[in-house]
């Protein structure tokens, strides 16, 4: 940590974004991070350009990929862990996430019904002629 | 407690209250960045008979895109550990190479963009491509944007060193730019390599 | 040069708006003519425009949303006489007025007065009542304000210049694209809304922030006053929600400037869309328009039956499951637009179960009345008014969430009963018992009770005569938004909601005339304790005003009640105030870049609005610069000396 700011006694919270530990310890969660984050990207690259893999299987794996690598951007970079420091933290993150999940997914559903059940667009303006 | 620590402590509590009321503003811009992907997801098939995704994308171009982003951050973070240091000068360089390689990534997407207009899929084309340059494009705004935070908080480093209230601000900094590429993630995931492959 | 801006813009032709404009006008140039004549202009640029007090910009809120209310409510007498008249007639607006008419009337009310008014009240009161000095972000909180009050210039320069939109208050497309709205009302709304969204937002981060992370010390979350937890819920509410409307607008700017395809008719749009993103906004709003009411109803409630709230935990549960419930009914809003029986009932069912925590408060209000020694203060009519109204609209509106009945009321004026009824019945007699219970501590004298009380009759009869004939004019098949009708059985119940609209407007003329004779007589209702009402939380342990500092000593909090605990204690103890050491304070720097920000906001605003794209780009430019030079400052605060704080505290008691 920075020498002036240090923590006091009984500080039982970190701002997102801080962590603990010797420069070696943090360079090398930054590596890591990475690293893993240029594995997760390759290997969703690939499983894009190749044909070895069952077509239906690709978009859950690239989301998959997609989500672990935001996970590894999450706790290698932004530093949110589960910790007992970083309560407040975790919660807005889930609250964040519950609601794009309602908002994305109710969205989808709710179009997705609409367009089944009504008129084409097209059609639509055809018949007002 | 004596009045030093009263002071570090109350200095310490502006930092954590900062850095929460910033990653609040990351939330609710990530909100904003999923009401794009929704509008995306459903307008996705609706090309008006103009080209669709697999015809337009450079899968190449898109990974050296996410390449620079990626190194870019790693880059912020090392930016960050010199801020904690205190070291100006590592602090400067680190910046320094993140934001070229925040502004290659620019410039490969602004390449892009340019070179779909010129082939007639411009964002007028259909809804399909409206919804892909406003998401693309939102994103390559704020990059945009925060490339003109970065130049500030170097040159705010330079006149004034690491007061706390420019700590401060590093650490908001920092969390934008990882926040961007974790919506970059997203975005090459779903829009590139859903958006070829389906 | 200067875009589609041309003299032909100002409305020369048309009457009403020239007039109203020109009442406007001479109003602000009287005001600023008294303030620069007599001098106050450096007192109101260096003690309130550039203030970064929670307190000061949490009145100039309420005083933006109570100017926004006289607006509002003439675009409303104006509707409801156009509506008495032109039965088999034209009535006195034309359709291309009475559009835009209806349309401002929504957004104004909505936007400028409900959001303020709360947004308002709770700035100026959870800092107190936590027991700390300011919110978390004092100049964010000062940029907040001011882009809100920018959005409201935008709004109301629509008048003279120009004209405003005429798609109702939420610009459906494809009448809200280019091709049916191809004027500047639109952009008026959009930017307006966009500038001011921004705003709210940032009032949204530092509200959470402040209730999260600043508390007295002892002050455990579930030793909160009730009214920090609905700010909490409001305001995470907020953060989550706003974005939407951000994007959606956003996406029907792009459409509109540069021709993109989200909702337009052609090349593959879906203009359901918007609707769909549109609510998914639009329904958290309402309930962060009314949890504060409800947190405003717990406090007036428990201090004037004097007992504690009863069922504290289960408020809490209960205002905590309407925030996560508010983003799971949004289809409600548009049942017959097509989706399938299966997505209707879901959100219907959802709908109904929304209103059971809702029930739940109401319960807990009468359970700590009930026992209670209670004082009838106008603040408790309001409650008691509240408890009522809302009711019968909460219950017209599990009505309307019953979807094949939804289909027959859909858009009639019995949906715009149910929720004027929801919303007059519940924000704004809030925000008016809000108003009347924290006027003393703001300004350090009571407001005229005899007043406030003949107010409320009138509120209360004129919204009971306003609205419930527009129940059945509904049921007998009337839709909203007319500007003239043939069907006879109509015109009876809109002759009456004309009546009831005139009843209001001698309730909102005594409020007037109370503020007026309270001022005059202030020194007869002057308040020298700081707790008139014997009150329960800490915002009642700070003298009136309190200082800017808040409290010369940080209290500490051992229980609920707060303040009460601490009354009977030192009844208890018989303890003298002597023996406080006070310490030197550090508070914020004021600063003009909320105000300077907010400048360029208009500036951007209007260049966008009118196609000129230069001044666009200077605006931008400012901004940016503003932020910039506010960064570069190098004293964020100034120290008060300890016997000022100690003066400040001792002179006003």
């Amino acid at each position: 940590m920075s020498h002036e700011i240090e923590e006091p006694h009984g500080a039982a919270e970190y701002p997102p974004g801080e962590e603990e530990g010797s420069v070696g310890q943090r360079l090398l969660g930054y590596g890591v991070g990475l690293g893993l984050a240029i594995l997760l990207t390759a290997t969703s690259f690939f499983v894009i350009s190749t044909d070895i893999f069952w077509l239906p299987s690709i978009p859950v794996a690239i989301i998959v990929l997609a989500i672990a690598q935001m996970g590894v951007h999450v706790v290698f970079f932004l530093h949110i862990t589960t910790g007992a420091d970083n309560t407040n933290n975790v919660m807005a993150l889930a609250f964040g996430i519950l609601i794009v999940l309602l908002v994305v997914g109710g969205s989808l559903w709710i179009m997705a019904n609409l367009d089944h059940n009504m008129v084409p667009m097209d059609q639509l303006m055809q018949m007002q002629r | 407690m004596t009045a030093a620590t009263l002071a570090h402590d109350e200095l310490y509590q502006k930092r954590i209250r900062t850095g929460f009321g910033f990653w609040l503003f990351i939330l609710s811009d990530m909100v904003i960045f999923s009401c794009l992907f929704a509008a995306h997801a459903v307008l996705a098939t609706r090309t008006a008979g103009g080209p669709s995704g697999a015809e337009l994308f450079d899968l190449t171009n898109v990974a050296f895109e996410t390449a620079f982003l990626l190194a870019s951050s790693f880059t912020c973070g090392l930016a960050s550990i010199a801020a904690a240091e205190r070291n100006r000068f590592w602090f400067q360089i680190a910046m320094a190479v993140t934001c070229v390689l925040g502004l290659a990534f620019l410039a490969l997407e602004i390449r892009e963009f340019a070179g779909m207009i010129e082939r007639g899929a411009g964002p007028t084309r259909s809804a399909f491509l409206s919804s892909f340059y406003a998401l693309v494009g939102c994103h390559g705004v704020h990059v945009f944007a925060g490339i003109l935070w970065l130049l500030t908080m170097m040159a705010q480093v330079q006149a004034k060193g690491f007061r706390p209230d420019i700590q401060r601000r590093n650490l908001c900094f920092a969390l934008f730019w990882h926040a961007l590429d974790i919506i970059w993630v997203a975005i090459f995931s779903i829009v590139y390599l859903l958006g070829v492959a389906l | 040069m200067f875009g589609k801006l041309s003299w032909a813009a100002i409305p020369l032709d048309q009457p009403l708006p020239m007039i109203a404009s020109a009442i406007v006008a001479l109003a602000i140039l009287a005001v600023l003519a008294w303030v620069v004549v007599r001098g106050h202009f450096p007192y109101l640029w260096n003690e309130w425009i550039t203030s970064v007090d929670h307190k000061r910009i949490g009145i100039m809120y309420i005083l933006l949303a109570m100017v926004m209310l006289l607006r509002g409510f003439s675009d409303a007498i104006m509707m409801r006489l156009q509506q008495a008249i032109a039965y088999n007639a034209p009535g006195f607006l034309p359709p291309e007025h009475f559009n835009q008419v209806f349309s401002a009337h929504g957004t104004i009310m909505i936007f400028f007065v409900a959001m303020p008014f709360m947004i308002g009240l709770m700035n100026f009161v959870v800092p107190l009542q936590l027991g700390v000095r300011d919110v978390a972000f004092p100049t964010l909180n000062s940029v907040g304000f001011w882009l809100t009050a920018t959005g409201a210039l935008l709004i109301n320069l629509s008048l003279v210049v120009g004209e405003f939109a005429r798609t109702g208050w939420l610009p459906y497309p494809p009448l809200s694209e280019l091709p049916y709205s191809p004027d500047v009302g639109v952009d008026y709304y959009l930017w307006g809304l966009q500038i001011s969204g921004i705003g709210t937002v940032l009032s949204g981060i530092n509200l959470v922030t402040t209730v999260l992370k600043m508390r007295a010390s002892g002050m455990t979350y579930l030793r909160m006053p009730m009214f920090c937890w609905t700010t909490l819920a409001t305001n995470l509410l907020i953060i989550a929600a706003f974005p939407i409307l951000t994007a959606t607008l956003a996406m029907l700017i792009l459409d509109r400037y540069l021709g993109f395809h989200f909702f337009t008719n052609d090349a593959g749009g879906n203009m359901m869309m918007f609707m769909n993103l549109i609510w998914a906004w639009g329904h958290p709003e309402v309930y962060i328009l009314v949890l504060p009411a409800f947190g405003i109803y717990s406090e007036v409630i428990s201090t004037f039956s004097r007992k504690p709230l009863f069922g504290y935990r289960s408020m809490v549960a209960a205002t905590m499951s309407i925030c996560l419930l508010s983003f799971m009914v949004w289809l409600h809003h548009f049942f017959t637009m097509g989706a399938g029986a299966d997505v209707n009932a879901i959100f219907g069912i959802a709908t109904m179960i929304i209103a059971v925590p809702t029930g739940v408060k109401i319960f807990n209000w009468l359970f700590t009345m009930y026992g209670g020694r209670i004082q009838f203060t106008a603040p408790l009519l309001w409650s008691l008014g509240f408890m009522v109204t809302f009711i019968i609209g909460g219950m017209t509106g599990v009505l309307l969430a019953v979807p094949p009945v939804d289909f027959v009321l859909h858009n009639s004026l019995f949906l715009v009963a149910h929720f004027h009824n929801v919303i007059i019945g519940g924000v704004l007699f809030g925000a008016f018992a809000g108003y009347m219970y924290w006027f003393p501590k703001a300004f350090g004298f009571k407001l005229h009770d005899g007043l406030g009380k003949a107010a409320f009759w009138f509120w209360i009869v004129g919204f009971y005569v306003a609205f419930m004939p527009l129940y059945a004019a509904g049921l007998l098949g009337a839709t909203r938004r007319m500007q003239h009708y043939e069907v006879a059985e109509w015109r009876p119940w809109l002759v009456i909601a004309a009546v009831g609209a005139g009843i209001i407007l001698i309730g909102i003329i005594l409020q007037i005339a109370q503020l007026v004779v309270s001022i005059r007589q202030r020194e007869k209702l002057r308040d020298t304790s700081g707790d008139p009402w014997d009150g329960r939380s800490l915002e009642w342990a700070t003298p009136s005003p309190p200082p800017s500092f808040n409290f010369a000593v940080l209290p500490q909090v051992t229980g609920e009640d707060a303040f009460w605990t601490q009354k009977a204690q030192a009844r208890e103890e018989g303890s003298a105030k002597g023996g406080v050491r006070y310490e030197p304070i550090e508070m914020p720097l004021n600063s003009p870049t909320g105000f300077v920000c907010a400048f360029f906001a208009t500036i951007i605003g209007f260049a966008m609005i009118w196609h000129i794209w230069w001044m666009a780009i200077v605006g931008l430019i400012g901004a940016f610069a503003t932020f910039v030079v506010f960064a570069w400052r190098d004293h964020e605060g100034y120290v008060i000396p300890a016997d000022e704080v100690a003066r400040a505290v001792g002179a006003a008691r």
